[in-house]
C-alpha cells in the first residue's frame, strides 16, 4: 500500500512527540485505542488561563497513518482555543493526509484523542464533561 | 590523506529482498533451462505425432524425474499442477471425494495455510467433518491430541511440513507413524520445506504432498502434487476434468517451460541444499542474535524445529506496519500485523501460538534466501534496530512499560 507524501512526511518528521506533565491542572490527557487493535494514541494539551492551547504533544503506537494523524492533530491544536479544538473533525484529517478508506479509523482515533484530552482538562478544572456521540467509524 | 570509504555502501543494492517465504527470485540457471521451451521447443507434450510434441514430452519426463528425485519419489508419483494452492485443493478434495465410502473426517491444524484451511471449510460445507487442532506455544501440534482426534471415519490428516509465517517444522515422520497406525492417509503442504530442508516421502511416510516451484527459485505458476503409488496406493479424484493429462488426475495442457524450470530448480536445490543451508542459517542466526539485543524482542515459534532461513520476531510496543514503514522502501519484509485490512485482525498463525494481539501486531517475518548477502543482513540489522528505537520513543506503550505500568491493568477504550 502506498502512503501519501504527507503521511510519509509526518512519519519521518513527526511533530510534537513527547510527554506533558499529566498531573498538571492545565494539562489534559487523552489515551485512546487498544494494543489489541494495533493502535494506541496518547494526546496531551496544555491550556492557558484564556482557554488557549499553548502546547500539544503525542505518542502513538500504530501504523504510519496513525502516527501521522496524531502528529497532524497536535499541529492543528496548538494556538487554537479549546472550543475551536472541539470542531476538529476526523474527516479534516482524512482529507489533509489523503487517508485511504482502510485508514479512516486512524483519523477517528485522533479525533477521539482530542476530545478525550479536552474532557480530561475540563474535569480537572471543575467543568462538566462533554458527552460526545459515539464515533461511527470504528 | 586517505578518505575513508565504506565499501559496503557502494556494493549494497537497494531494495533488499527478505520476503523469500512469499516468493523467491528465479535462479538464472533455471531461466536458462526454460528459455528454449518458449521459442524453439514449443510443442504440446500431448502431441504424439511429431518431433515438437516428442521434445516437449521428453523434457517433461526429465523434469518429472528431477522433481521426484528431490523428494525421494518415483516420477510416476508426480502430478504437475499450477502451484501449491491447486495441489492443496486437489490433494484434500481429491481424497475426500475418492474415499467417501470410508469416511468423511479430516484432521488439520489452525496454523495451516489458507489454501488448506479454506479447502477444509469447503469440505465442511459439502457435508464433511473437519477437526482443527490447536498448536502449542512453539507452533507444533501435540501428537497425543492428534491421535485422540482420530475416529473411525477419519480418512486424512493434513498437516503442513513447515509453516509459512514462523518457519516451524512439524514432526512429519511422527505424524505419519500415527496416521499409519490408524490406517489414515497423510497429506502435507510442503510448500515452504521442499528444496530448503531434506524431505523424503518414504522416510517421512508422506502419502500426498503439495509444493511449488516459485518458493525454490523456480518460476511462478507451476507446482506438483505427490501422490503415493504403493504402500498404500493412493488415488485422488480429479478437480479439473478434460483431456486426461497427468494420468487423469489433472487435465490441461502441460506448462512445459514452467515444468522444465521447476525440474531445474529442484535439481539445483538438491545440489546446493547443504551449502545454502549452512550459509543462510548462519546469516539468519546472526540477524536474530543482533535483533534480540534490542529490549523486549522475542522470536515467535520454536527455534529448534525451524526452517534455516526464517525468523519471525516481535518487537514489543511498536506496531508492525508502522515499523515496516520505517524501511520498506529499502527492505522487503512481511508483518504479522493486519492494520491494512479492515478487520484489524493480526496474523491468525501468531494468535494460534497464544501470542497476545499486541505482540502479534508487533511482528516481522524475515525470509532469507539463496541470494541474500552478509551486507544486506548488516544493513537490515542497522535499519531495523534504529527504527524500533525511534518508534519506541514515540510509543505511549513503551513509555508506560518503562514507567513500570502493567499494560494489562489498563482499561483500554475498546474501539
Amino acid at each position: 500500500m502506498a502512503y501519501s507524501e504527507k503521511v510519509i512526511d509526518h512519519y519521518q518528521n513527526p511533530k510534537n512527540v513527547g510527554t506533558l506533565d499529566k498531573s498538571a491542572k492545565n494539562v489534559g490527557t487523552g489515551l485512546v485505542g487498544a494494543p489489541e487493535c494495533g493502535d494506541v494514541m496518547r494526546l496531551q494539551i496544555e491550556v492557558d488561563d484564556a482557554g488557549m492551547i499553548t502546547d500539544a504533544k503525542f505518542k502513538t503506537f500504530g501504523c504510519g497513518s496513525a502516527i501521522a494523524s496524531s502528529s497532524l492533530a497536535t499541529e492543528w491544536l496548538k494556538g487554537k482555543s479549546v472550543d475551536d479544538a472541539l470542531k476538529i473533525d476526523n474527516m479534516d484529517i482524512v482529507e489533509e493526509l489523503n487517508l485511504p478508506p482502510v485508514k479512516i479509523h486512524c483519523s477517528v482515533l485522533a479525533e477521539d484523542a482530542i476530545k478525550s484530552a479536552i474532557n480530561d482538562y475540563r474535569v480537572k478544572n471543575g467543568l462538566e464533561e462533554i458527552k460526545f456521540e459515539e464515533s461511527v467509524v470504528h | 590523506m586517505r578518505i575513508e570509504i565504506k565499501q559496503n555502501d557502494f556494493m549494497l543494492k537497494l531494495p533488499i529482498y527478505l520476503d523469500n517465504n512469499a516468493t523467491t527470485p528465479m535462479d538464472p540457471r533455471v531461466l536458462e533451462a526454460m528459455t528454449p521451451f518458449f521459442l524453439e521447443h514449443y510443442g504440446n507434450a500431448a502431441s504424439r505425432n511429431h518431433p515438437f510434441g516428442w521434445e516437449a514430452e521428453e523434457a517433461v519426463d526429465y523434469a518429472r524425474e528431477q522433481v521426484a528425485k528431490l523428494i525421494g519419489a518415483d516420477p510416476k508419483e508426480i502430478i504437475f499442477t499450477s502451484g501449491a494452492t491447486e495441489g492443496d485443493n486437489l490433494g484434500i478434495k481429491g481424497i475426500y471425494e475418492m474415499y467417501a465410502s470410508k469416511g468423511n473426517h479430516i484432521i488439520t491444524a489452525t496454523t495451516e495455510h489458507k489454501a488448506v484451511l479454506d479447502t477444509c471449510k469447503h469440505i465442511e460445507k459439502s457435508g464433511g467433518e473437519v477437526t482443527y487442532l490447536e498448536v502449542q506455544p512453539d507452533g507444533l501440534i501435540d501428537l497425543k491430541e492428534l491421535e485422540a482426534a482420530i475416529k473411525p471415519t477419519t480418512i486424512l490428516i493434513a498437516i503442513m511440513y513447515a509453516n509459512n509465517e514462523i518457519g516451524v517444522v512439524m514432526p512429519i515422520p511422527e505424524i505419519s507413524a500415527i496416521a499409519r497406525k490408524h490406517g489414515v492417509l497423510l497429506f502435507t503442504d510442503g510448500t515452504q520445506a521442499v528444496g530448503k530442508i531434506p524431505v523424503d516421502v518414504n522416510k517421512d511416510g508422506i502419502d500426498l504432498m503439495a509444493f511449488t516451484a516459485h518458493k525454490m527459485y523456480g518460476p511462478k505458476g507451476v507446482g506438483a502434487l505427490y501422490v503415493r503409488r504403493k504402500n498404500p496406493r493412493v488415488k485422488v479424484t480429479a478437480q479439473i476434468d478434460g483431456g486426461g493429462h497427468e494420468r487423469g488426475m489433472r487435465s490441461g495442457t502441460l506448462n512445459v517451460p514452467g515444468i522444465v524450470g521447476f525440474g531445474k530448480a529442484c535439481e539445483i536445490c538438491m545440489l546446493d541444499m547443504e551449502a545454502d543451508t549452512k550459509r543462510i542459517s548462519k546469516m539468519r542466526d546472526h540477524l536474530e542474535t543482533e535483533l534480540l539485543k534490542l529490549e523486549e524482542a522475542y522470536v515467535n515459534g520454536s527455534r529448534e524445529h525451524r526452517l534455516p532461513h526464517v525468523a519471525n520476531i516481535s518487537f514489543k510496543h511498536v506496531e508492525g506496519e508502522g515499523l515496516l514503514m520505517g524501511f520498506n522502501k529499502n527492505i522487503a519484509l512481511s508483518s504479522g500485523s493486519a492494520c491494512t485490512s479492515a478487520s484489524l485482525e493480526p496474523s491468525y498463525v501468531l494468535k494460534a501460538l497464544g501470542l497476545g494481539d499486541d505482540l502479534a501486531h508487533s511482528s516481522l517475518r524475515f525470509g532469507l534466501g539463496r541470494f541474500t548477502t552478509d551486507e544486506q543482513i548488516e544493513y537490515t540489522i542497522k535499519a531495523i534496530s534504529e527504527t524500533v528505537l525511534k518508534l519506541r520513543e514515540m510509543s505511549p506503550l513503551w513509555e508506560m512499560y518503562k514507567e513500570g505500568i502493567d499494560l494489562s491493568t489498563i482499561a483500554w477504550a475498546a474501539h
